[in-house]
């Protein structure tokens, strides 16, 4: 074998992403959209929020236009119903998530590190093209370690604050906690569009890193070249 | 160990070159990837092919109908709505929903009947239920749209009233336990042309009014003079206005909304 030969010899990985989380991720994807569906199908029943600067408004959330592309008006009913029910499964798929986590190690993967936020920085300045170099990491850089982890804080910040407009009275204290109803419903509201932020960022950057990296969430294994 | 064994014939797999095993092993996978995806679109085909039980897929109604046994698991009427100081309630509250009052009324006729299974109606006027003790509840009411407005209601407790008028009990004696009483409280407007279905720990939760003021004044109409519903562990569909009728049975009275799509139970 020659050098070159050498260089493009591929080497696969067993077990990048371990089957149980390959599960949950993808589980999550059809779950999360019928419940992001639907809470638009209640949002628009009462949709006061928007952000504005100085009297001017910047976002409207959301436009008639936005609401009439979706074929949202008058269904809040239909959307209560899948919101209730897809919950479930939403938070049973979370739980379980988390237990693997724990329980495998991979944990060890997914937290932040102590450097990990200075660090994540250069993430960021590298994947804008600013710096040429990526600090080492490895399964997960700084920046990831840092997504990942944020994502489930707040999927546990939707379920509780979920529950605490679910359950405003039977649960009066968790909704006291979040800063009363209508404070609770709009921190309910504000992850929602973290979500929807997060899955464009993400589907940018799996883009951006490729076919192997993709392909390993579906397969489990990563191929490397030596 | 049996020493005789042959050597087992190698593996399939370690055959192939690697790029094979890759290509092998990958589109192995997405198959499955594909399989796997037609079942959020099966649940989807399923869920639409329901049969409609009173507006919404069959399957989602059972699903919401166990949502109701895991809620009543929890509820206690130790939970109570919070309450705020008098100043902090709306000077106009909100209006919404004219269903059951748009026939002719004269709030000066007005008696409310009370029915209840083998024994005779009963009429009562509006000075039978001030001679109730009275409470005054500031608190948050929740529409179903999902605004919120904190209301100062004046009124009677519904649990003062059913043990005043000894009611809602099978065996027409006080109550010694829950299970002394009908399952349900259904009520009506005069004309019938709005109505709600409650269960009756909803209804005897010590927050739930029959109220004939608001704001420290006698209900106006709009908001359902001479009595109205207000029930803090309910969203504002079953916050009944100018109540005409109330009825305890077992089973589940009518419910307007709970007929158009919505949960029967809207539990807070």
């Amino acid at each position: 074998m020659d050098d070159k030969q050498q260089k493009n010899m591929k080497r696969i990985v067993e077990n990048k992403h371990p089957l149980a989380i390959r599960w949950f991720h993808w589980i999550n994807f059809p779950v999360l959209t019928v419940m992001i569906w639907s809470g638009l199908l209640i949002y628009w029943a009462y949709h006061p929020y928007k952000i504005q600067v100085a009297g001017f408004t910047l976002i409207e959330f959301f436009p008639k236009w936005f609401f009439a592309a979706l074929k949202v008006p008058f269904r809040l009913a239909e959307g209560m119903a899948w919101h209730f029910v897809f919950q479930w499964i939403f938070i049973i798929n979370g739980i379980l998530y988390v237990g693997y986590t724990a329980i495998s190690g991979e944990w060890r993967y997914l937290l932040p590190k102590r450097n990990s936020f200075a660090e994540a920085w250069q993430v960021v300045l590298h994947d804008l093209g600013i710096r040429k170099t990526m600090p080492p990491m490895d399964k997960y850089n700084a920046a990831q370690r840092i997504a990942y982890s944020a994502i489930v804080v707040m999927g546990l910040g939707s379920f509780l604050t979920g529950l605490a407009i679910y359950k405003p009275t039977q649960l009066w204290w968790l909704t006291t906690i979040f800063g009363g109803y209508p404070t609770a419903r709009l921190i309910h509201f504000a992850l929602t569009t973290g979500y929807v932020l997060f899955f464009l960022v993400h589907v940018a950057q799996v883009a951006k890193a490729g076919w192997n990296n993709f392909r390993s969430m579906i397969t489990g294994f990563d191929v490397v070249k030596e | 160990m049996n020493n005789n064994d042959q050597t087992p014939a190698m593996p399939e797999r370690e055959m192939l070159t690697t790029d094979q095993q890759i290509r092998r092993r990958t589109i192995k996978a997405f198959a499955w990837f594909g399989l796997a995806s037609l079942v959020p679109l099966g649940i989807w085909k399923y869920v639409a092919a329901q049969p409609r039980v009173a507006g919404l897929p069959k399957v989602l109604r059972d699903a919401l109908n166990t949502n109701e046994q895991i809620a009543n698991a929890y509820f206690s009427n130790q939970h109570l709505a919070p309450t705020f100081p008098l100043e902090q309630a709306a000077k106009t509250p909100r209006v919404n929903g004219k269903d059951g009052m748009k026939s002719a009324f004269v709030v000066a006729d007005w008696t409310l009947t009370v029915q209840q299974p083998d024994r005779p109606p009963l009429t009562l006027t509006i000075d039978d239920i001030k001679a109730l003790p009275k409470h005054d509840q500031v608190f948050e009411f929740k529409c179903v749209e999902g605004w919120s407005q904190i209301q100062h209601w004046g009124g009677v407790r519904f649990a003062d009233f059913v043990a005043k008028y000894n009611l809602g009990t099978k065996s027409g004696q006080p109550a010694t336990g829950e299970a002394d009483y009908f399952r349900h409280v259904g009520m009506t407007t005069p004309d019938n042309g709005y109505y709600v279905g409650l269960d009756i720990a909803s209804a005897m939760h010590p927050q739930t009014l029959l109220a004939y003021e608001m704001n420290g004044q006698p209900l106006t109409e709009p908001h359902g003079a001479p009595l109205r519903l207000i029930i803090p562990v309910k969203y504002g569909v079953k916050n009944l206005k100018r109540i005409g009728t109330i009825t305890f049975q077992d089973d589940r009275p009518k419910d307007f909304w709970a007929e158009r799509g919505y949960d029967y139970h809207v539990g807070l």
